[in-house]
């Protein structure tokens, strides 16, 4: 039976691992990463789970040691936040070129410098071109139905891709929230056994990985990461259909929020998403047609989806928690390229917020909204809530 | 029981070693034989060797898409993180068998290959780590002194006076000015390990302590003298030579160090001055033709001999010493009891 149980996001994605039992976890402490690794550790400590835990010595290493692990046939697991991101940096390309089907579940921080451990989006945005699948967690509930998820996505035999978690750190983290769980053995069943392919301990086939790839077969190589990526919508779908039949919990590419008739919609990613809804309702009860689209997946990102939906529409504010410095916002600027081909363009506004954890309030929700009721949405402006200029 | 070079021969004269021939290593370089009898040793005691490189000529010339030198299972990650990398294999190995799904008497013997690029300086965090977590694999070092892969710059590995692209013999510096950094001692510091010097020189010493390794109820650390005949500026029939020059002349002293314990296991009573060394490779050139060549190559000489005496004096204090013993063991040598 379905569980209520009240956790942090943190506890939550442990709590999923724990039911997935993974071969291998290489982890790094990093706020507000670190109760990730610690629930699960304790798992292991406990015998609970019989998962090798390797605690490496950074976060480099972490990934390097997944990478190691997943290319012998491991289910492999990490977790980190910010500037452990970005030291993975390099070798997070290489696990995705390697398509190897990693899950990691990042809590989102800001990027130094200066240093700051508070949420925002900088640390994944910095990955977003990595080759990994990324999903978007609003509230402790989708960080761990996500968990869940993750390696029947990546592991698909279409796919074969790595896949980031993406919860807000602190927010999500750290914030307890009532959600349900499944059993035990129904994630067990519902994620299964891992495919193995070309595993290095598979010493009678020997394999190589990682050969040095020059101008006469990279490109090709790259080609194919290219289109495994495109199978992940159809992929992540059908995952989410099948999730849907053991939780009842529906999930797509994208959420809508009273989209049907909304003149203004906004969109954002992860736990602001809560806020935007609150504000949301408060606004339709002063007959404002306004909703939310929030993007569950943003690598691949959900072009089709976001045209479908946004086309014809008054205004579109995008919200965006890292700034691109000298461009346009990574969210923006992705949403306003995808409206290039529609057939009527919406009003465009850029709002980048909550930078190094600042907070943000219906009151600048509402703002950004007054702007678009006012026709005063200018694509080509970036504004900021919350800031003090 | 030490291998048998006849036993050895026949066992190889129709098989590889892991690596194949038509790879597009330079003609001459000590690397592959390195591989070659650490791979030779591991297969003929009932091992399946699992290979990982650190980016370097090795790996470069060894696995140019679509082709492959090696045929045993083979990960080249990036430059610094062959020991996390390989380090990721060994427990997924341990995880596999816990769970039944490789039989529990399947030997797996893993191997980490890097030049000293990739272990002196940008790998060392990497593999201090995977050593002090207790993995079971063998590490290996082809220490050619320099970034031999991006043409001949110095490394924490080039000794005093060797011209390098980044430290150049020039008018007034006289090449790199600092002596080695000494890997050996560093990785022995770790404690639980098996640390030893190798030459290809030595081919019976090599396999024993790759043998010796492979029985070692931890993580290994071997670092293998391997001439770079290219940047040495020597002829590519030299490779074995310099290593025998370099071991003759207390340049590459072979000992070992097993939980604390020293042995050296060639004794040179009468050694070579280490300028013979010097003079016989092409790179220290420009340095003898400079006003301080002496000062220099005496102070080099100084250390080699104070260095050879300190182990001499090492290996009689800690013969019944060890660091750590069986009553130490790291966990991953526990995991019976654990679940």
């Amino acid at each position: 039976m379905p569980a209520k149980q009240a956790l942090t996001g943190a506890e939550a994605i442990a709590y999923a691992m724990k039911q997935i039992n993974p071969d291998v976890v290489a982890a790094y402490p990093i706020t507000p990463q670190t109760p990730v690794v610690e629930y699960f550790a304790k798992y292991v400590a406990d015998g609970v789970v019989d998962t090798e835990m390797i605690p490496v010595e950074s976060e480099h290493s972490a990934m390097s040691a997944c990478v190691g692990a997943a290319a012998a046939g491991a289910r492999a697991f990490t977790a980190t936040a910010a500037v452990g991101l970005a030291l993975m940096h390099e070798i997070v390309y290489i696990a995705a070129s390697l398509r190897l089907p990693i899950v990691m579940a990042v809590a989102n921080r800001a990027l130094s410098g200066p240093i700051n451990i508070h949420c925002d989006h900088s640390d994944a945005m910095a990955e977003r071109d990595s080759g990994w699948i990324q999903l978007w967690a609003e509230n402790v509930q989708e960080a761990y139905d996500f968990t869940v998820m993750a390696y029947r996505i990546g592991e698909h035999p279409d796919v074969r891709l790595p896949v980031m978690i993406n919860f807000d750190g602190f927010i999500i983290s750290h914030g307890v929230e009532v959600l349900e769980t499944l059993d035990d053995d129904v994630v067990k069943s519902f994620v299964g056994k891992p495919i193995k392919m070309y595993s290095l301990l598979d010493t009678e086939h020997p394999v190589t990985y990682g050969p040095l790839d020059l101008y006469d077969y990279y490109f090709e190589h790259k080609r194919q990461q290219i289109e495994a990526m495109k199978h992940v919508p159809k992929v992540f779908k059908q995952v989410a259909e099948e999730f849907e039949k053991i939780s009842g919990r529906k999930y797509d590419l994208v959420e809508e929020y009273m989209t049907d008739d909304a003149e203004y919609i906004m969109i954002a990613l992860g736990s602001t998403a809560g806020t935007i809804k609150h504000t949301i309702k408060e606004l339709r009860a002063e007959g404002k047609k306004v909703g939310l689209v929030k993007p569950w997946v943003f690598r691949p990102f959900p072009k089709f989806e976001l045209q479908r939906i946004l086309n014809g529409r008054k205004g579109v504010i995008v919200l965006d928690r890292s700034a691109s410095f000298g461009a346009e916002a990574p969210l923006y600027e992705a949403v306003k390229s995808a409206l290039y081909e529609v057939a009527v363009r919406p009003q465009l506004g850029s709002y980048v917020y909550g930078l190094g954890g600042r907070d943000i309030t219906p009151a600048h929700i509402r703002q950004a909204f007054e702007d678009a009721f006012k026709g005063y949405l200018i694509a080509d402006e970036e504004r900021y809530l919350g800031l003090r200029e | 029981m030490p291998l048998n070079a006849i036993e050895l021969a026949k066992l190889f004269h129709d098989k590889n070693p892991g690596i194949t021939p038509g790879h597009r290593m330079c003609p001459g370089c000590a690397a592959p034989n390195v591989v070659k009898f650490a791979l030779m040793t591991a297969i003929a005691k009932g091992y399946h060797p699992v290979v990982g490189l650190a980016t370097g000529c090795l790996e470069v010339s060894t696995t140019i898409f679509p082709y492959t030198a090696w045929n045993v299972p083979y990960i080249h990650n990036a430059f610094e993180n062959v020991a996390a990398t390989i380090s990721g294999v060994e427990t997924a190995f341990r995880a596999a068998k816990k769970r039944g799904e490789i039989p529990p008497d399947k030997k797996l013997a893993f191997f980490a290959f890097a030049g000293d690029g990739g272990t002196y300086d940008i790998g060392l965090q990497s593999l201090s780590g995977a050593v002090e977590r207790g993995h079971k694999f063998i590490y290996i070092v082809y220490d050619n002194e320099g970034y031999m892969n991006t043409g001949n710059q110095r490394s924490g590995a080039t000794p005093p006076g060797s011209d390098t692209t980044t430290a150049p013999v020039g008018k007034q510096i006289p090449g790199k000015l600092q002596l080695k950094k000494n890997i050996v001692e560093i990785m022995a510091a770790h404690e639980n390990v098996y640390v030893a010097t190798v030459a290809i020189s030595e081919p019976i010493d090599f396999m024993k302590k790759i043998e010796k390794a492979l029985e070692f109820d931890g993580p290994a650390f071997i670092a293998a003298h391997s001439a770079c005949v290219r940047f040495w500026r020597v002829n590519d029939d030299k490779a074995v030579e310099s290593a025998r020059l370099a071991v003759e002349t207390l340049y590459w002293p072979l000992y070992e160090v097993e939980r604390g314990v020293y042995r050296v296991t060639k004794k040179i009573t009468n050694p070579k001055p280490v300028e013979e060394y010097i003079r016989s490779q092409g790179r220290f050139r420009p340095l003898l033709s400079r006003p301080d060549a002496k000062e220099i190559i005496e102070e080099l000489q100084q250390y080699v001999t104070s260095r050879y005496e300190r182990l001499l004096a090492l290996e009689e204090i800690t013969k019944d010493k060890p660091l750590r013993g069986p009553w130490a063991k790291e966990d991953f040598q526990t995991d019976e009891h654990a679940m």
